[in-house]
């Protein structure tokens, strides 16, 4: 097998795909798949454009009450007291409560597959009980006959507060003179290390290192190292959090919600309500948007306990300044970051300090940030500190490759920095410092098979790298970026119909066209038509236990579970060829036409053996299940063309293209649609995107109007340009692709920013207001 | 709460009489009171499109209209968009065009486009764009939802 | 023999080694063997028997979703990892 760099590859359109939408190909090298790689109509897509598909908030039940949560106007305050007898007494109310009404937790820690939530802190943001953390924290909530009734009784109930002082950045909250939001957190040493015995607000420390750091900086040609900051960043799903909840008599509790993960929100539910999990069932609609902010609960528990004490089912809409206050943005930050390179330009030494906002309780992304930072070289000597920091905020959760954004900007602008003052070309720093199969990372784990390189190489060859930028205050930057991916566990049953059809359901909820891909993968092995799958997502009643929508793993797992049920299936049919063929089951094959072939040259297609199971022993339903653990982790490098107005800062973003290896693209167009997607969040969040909070802990922008998110007119086409280097742990070889898109844009045009300006900005956003002090300061 | 107050009007060429308080908006009571859910409730105070309808052949964030102002008028909402037979050129076009994700925005950008079609047939994709400014997206990025709107003026021309 | 890499906050335990051979057929009999070698390891990493919450083990470059009944071969690379969201 060649070396990577000997092996040839060029660009070309991707078949299909509008001019933007390029492939990188290598030559001699295109897998021939029938149905993996084409764009089918997604199976939801019409309910979708005619409003008929059924989001959380549209569900209706007999009888329903709504509901509204009474919130903190606070930071940091004492709960003194709550009185809700006025709000009670109220006509049309029929139900208040507060966190007295939910079971007592204790301080235990629950895994969530991807991560860890401690029960006690979980009870307490879901309603606050002795101090509220963060402005919007909920405090007590009311259902009622409509919303508006339950709103005006909701300011009657009287809360009584000793008001505290808040503490709003990660530097002053690690001093040891900084009000502590939780006495019962102390700092935990990881991974394997021991535990602190003092209250702080220091819940974590991560702590990494390979090799002999200080020996290499010292020895280094080069060594750069910068500082830089970022403000918080919601998610910005359009549709806000829903919950509707029915408690009924028997017990069983029903949640009907938009969620990621309708198992993750059973496990939660039935933990902070003390019931078993089999007495919660949730019905999952369709989701409007998550990137990892809806995995959590907020509303659940608090309708079903409303539910339980009205004897109505309830539902709990959030409206948007409820979203930006008090659901789980990812943090702030600050960061230290220190690269040293040797003469040619190779990286010998990299040291980083991470610090960033928990929020309200311990958990914001610190080790993936840990994790990342040097992930896309390698880095034979690495020193890594990484900081989880409780603030008055609220409690911060995952959005897209959760961490790696952050550090992408430090170490992706520090590289542009040294290529700048060795003379290097940025794609050629690239080339020859990026990670391949078997190089190790700081944290000790070695790269399985990976495409780095080759997303740099598709970069190289791209029509925008080699277009010339054409006119006054633009500039060209490029960054790279690495999220892990996640495996987990899916399950998938799949039911032969007798017309040759099959009917697949799983509990993977369809957040961004996944029904279809996973539909695609089952109708691959079998050899029939996409359009003949009817994929349906079910509760969790009617499935087996399916991890969350995120972490960019549906693709790969619940694929890799639908394609055990297609090989289920594949076997089940050659035994039934067998019995109608009276011959035995191994002398039966099963082609990629979808024909049964027997020993004496018999043959039967799949459309006709359907229409003879239940003769031959009954209905066929194939099963898979699965804990997927070989997903493959993904790199993306984007190329950002910027031009900056020399009058206010404004930084636009004029041309902009995604270089991302996804492994094998099954639908190409929903591969395109993440990576367009998470570039555009990406571009808010380099550009304009922040909570901008008054002294006083008050969030001031808790609106879409001064929350800006790109729109239409902000951008320009997202060129994307699909790189394949199969991952060997699925048939397939599909790599997630949700999540890495989000990586790469803010160091991109950071870049970008200092190639038309000559400034170098190190703090998020780059608003203008802050362009145009760089600008004006470099003038003096 | 002030008494509801007899609205008649016509919501997707049908003549329908509700029950309205003037606190409303036409947003809760298309969604609470008709059940015409497809129109979506984003932000509620007119930021982010996703509950666009067309009144009096007007574009609006129905968020930002009182229910009791619709009185005498003709409303369009998602639901009326697709003929008795198929889909609309701009529903087919953007289930062509893989123009959404999770597609909580898009019965707001399919009317917002259906407005500016009946406009201008043929808008230059800088045009689209502004069009389209007051619809946010966040799953994709917009570019595939620009390539459907052209798609469809392409097929509404020819 | 697997090969155990010793996250920097155990390596107080190991004196500073960094990456530990032991013999061992699955993750709880590994753990079992470098804690009568590094007394308080399994303290660390164990919690009523299972892994802590929250703490995995990655062999050969991929989390395991067996934990401590993962078999180890007899060249498996072993990594204690926290667990790592996605969003």
């Amino acid at each position: 097998m060649a070396s990577v760099e000997e092996r040839q590859f060029r660009v070309e359109p991707f078949p299909g795909g509008t001019p933007g939408n390029q492939r990188l190909v290598e030559e001699g090298r295109l897998p021939e798949y029938a149905v993996v790689g084409t764009r089918p109509i997604r199976h939801d897509g019409t309910d979708k454009v005619t409003g008929r598909a059924r989001y959380g908030a549209d569900i209706k039940l007999s009888g329903l009450l709504q509901g509204y949560v009474l919130r903190s106007p606070h930071a940091h305050a004492r709960i003194v007291s709550i009185d809700t007898s006025k709000a009670a007494a109220v006509p049309g109310v029929h139900a208040v409560c507060t966190n007295a009404d939910l079971p007592s937790a204790s301080h235990r820690a629950g895994d969530l597959g991807e991560g860890v939530v401690d029960w006690y802190h979980l009870n307490q943001n879901v309603l606050a009980n002795d101090k509220v953390l963060y402005t919007g924290h909920a405090v007590a909530a009311v259902a009622a006959d409509s919303v508006h009734v339950a709103e005006e009784a909701a300011k009657l109930i009287e809360v009584e507060y000793e008001v505290l002082p808040p503490v709003l950045d990660v530097r002053e909250a690690r001093s040891a003179d900084a009000p502590v939001l939780n006495d019962d957190v102390r700092t935990d040493r990881q991974p394997v290390g021991e535990q602190g015995d003092t209250p702080t607000n220091v819940a974590k420390h991560f702590h990494y290192e390979k090799g002999d750091v200080d020996t290499a900086f010292a020895a280094a040609e080069l060594v750069v190292e910068r500082e830089f900051t970022t403000e918080t960043v919601h998610q910005g799903y359009i549709e806000p959090h829903t919950a509707t909840a029915l408690w009924s008599p028997d017990g069983k509790i029903t949640i009907w919600t938009s969620t990621q993960g309708s198992f993750m929100i059973r496990m939660q539910v039935a933990e902070l309500l003390n019931v078993p999990s089999s007495k919660v069932k949730v019905v999952p609609m369709e989701i409007g948007g998550g990137f990892g902010g809806k995995i959590a609960v907020y509303l659940q528990p608090v309708a079903a306990v409303l539910s339980r004490m009205s004897g109505r089912p309830v539902k709990l809409n959030m409206d948007r300044s409820n979203v930006f206050d008090a659901t789980g943005p990812t943090p702030g930050s600050y960061m230290k970051v220190k690269i040293g390179v040797d003469a040619d330009g190779m990286i010998t030494a990299g040291e980083a300090e991470l610090l960033f906002e928990a929020g309200a309780f311990p958990g914001s992304p610190i080790n993936p940030g840990c994790m990342c930072v040097f992930a896309c070289y390698d880095v034979p000597n690495g020193r890594i500190d990484g900081y989880d920091i409780c603030v008055n905020k609220p409690r911060s959760n995952a959005y897209r490759a959760p961490g790696s954004t952050h550090v992408a900007l430090a170490t992706e602008t520090i590289v542009d920095e040294i290529c700048e003052a060795q003379g290097i070309c940025p794609v050629e720093f690239r080339l020859k410092n990026a990670v391949k199969e078997g190089d190790e990372r700081v944290d000790g784990v070695t790269y399985p098979p990976v495409g780095m390189w080759e997303t740099i190489k598709a970069v190289e060859l791209s029509d925008h790298w080699q277009s010339p930028l054409e006119g006054p205050h633009q500039g060209r930057g490029i960054a790279s970026g690495f999220w892990f991916n996640f495996g987990g566990n899916s399950v998938v049953a799949a039911t032969v119909n007798e017309d040759g059809t099959v009917s697949l359901i799983e509990g993977s909820t369809d957040i961004g066209g996944t029904r279809a891909s996973i539909s695609m993968q089952l109708a691959e092995i079998l050899g029939i038509a996409a359009e003949d799958v009817t994929p349906t997502v079910v509760d969790t009643d009617s499935i087996g236990y399916t991890d969350v929508t995120g972490g960019s793993r549906t693709t790969h797992a619940t694929g890799l579970a639908a394609i055990k049920a297609a090989e289920d299936i594949q076997a089940q049919l050659r035994q039934r060829a067998a019995i109608l063929w009276d011959v035995d089951a191994e002398q039966v094959e099963y082609d990629s036409g979808a024909t049964l072939t027997g020993p004496d040259g018999q043959s039967i297609g799949f459309q006709e053996i359907a229409g003879k199971l239940n003769q031959t022993g009954g209905p066929v339903v194939g099963r898979g299940s699965v804990n997927a653990d070989k997903h493959g982790g993904a790199f993306g490098t984007h190329i950002a063309d910027v031009e900056v107005d020399p009058d206010t800062g404004k930084v636009q973003v004029i041309r902009y293209t995604v270089v991302q290896d996804v492994g094998t693209a099954i639908h190409p167009s929903y591969v395109e649609g993440q990576m367009q997607g998470g570039a555009a969040q990406g571009i808010g969040w380099a550009i304009n995107e922040e909570y901008y909070y008054g002294d006083d802990g008050r969030l001031h922008n808790a609106s879409f109007l001064d929350y800006r998110i790109p729109t239409c007119y902000d951008l320009p086409d997202i060129e994307t340009i699909i790189v394949e280097v199969p991952n060997p742990g699925h048939p397939f070889g599909v790599r997630g692709v949700g999540e890495v898109p989000i990586v790469p844009p803010p160091a991109a045009i950071a870049n970008a920013i200092y190639q038309a300006t000559g400034a170098r900005l190190r703090s998020l956003p780059m608003s203008p207001p802050k362009v145009l002090h760089e600008l004006l300061a470099a003038d003096q | 709460m002030a008494k509801k107050r007899i609205i008649s009007t016509s919501i997707n060429g049908d003549s329908v009489e509700f029950l309205a308080a003037p606190r409303q908006t036409l947003l809760e009571v298309l969604r609470e009171d008709l059940d015409l859910i497809g129109t979506k409730e984003g932000c509620s105070n007119g930021n982010c499109g996703a509950c666009t309808v067309i009144l009096d052949g007007r574009p609006v964030d129905s968020c930002l209209v009182l229910a009791v102002e619709v009185e005498g008028s003709e409303v369009e909402t998602i639901e009326g968009v697709a003929p008795t037979d198929g889909l609309h050129v701009i529903q087919d076009a953007f289930l062509g065009q893989a123009a959404l994700q999770c597609g909580i925005c898009t019965p707001g950008f399919i009317m917002s486009t259906k407005a500016l079609l009946e406009e201008n047939a043929s808008p230059t994709e800088d045009e689209i764009r502004f069009h389209l400014a007051g619809n946010l997206c966040r799953c994709t990025g917009y570019d595939k939802i620009v390539r459907a709107v052209q798609q469809a003026a392409e097929g509404e021309t020819n | 023999m697997p090969r155990v890499h010793i996250p920097a906050p155990a390596r107080d335990l190991t004196g500073g080694e960094v990456d530990v051979e032991v013999e061992a057929s699955s993750v709880r009999r590994l753990i079992g063997a470098l804690d009568s070698r590094f007394p308080g390891f399994a303290d660390r990493v164990l919690e009523e028997g299972e892994l802590k919450p929250g703490l995995r083990v990655a062999i050969d470059g991929h989390i395991s979703p067996m934990g401590v009944l993962a078999r180890l071969e007899t060249d498996s690379q072993v990594h204690f990892l926290a667990a790592i969201g996605g969003g």
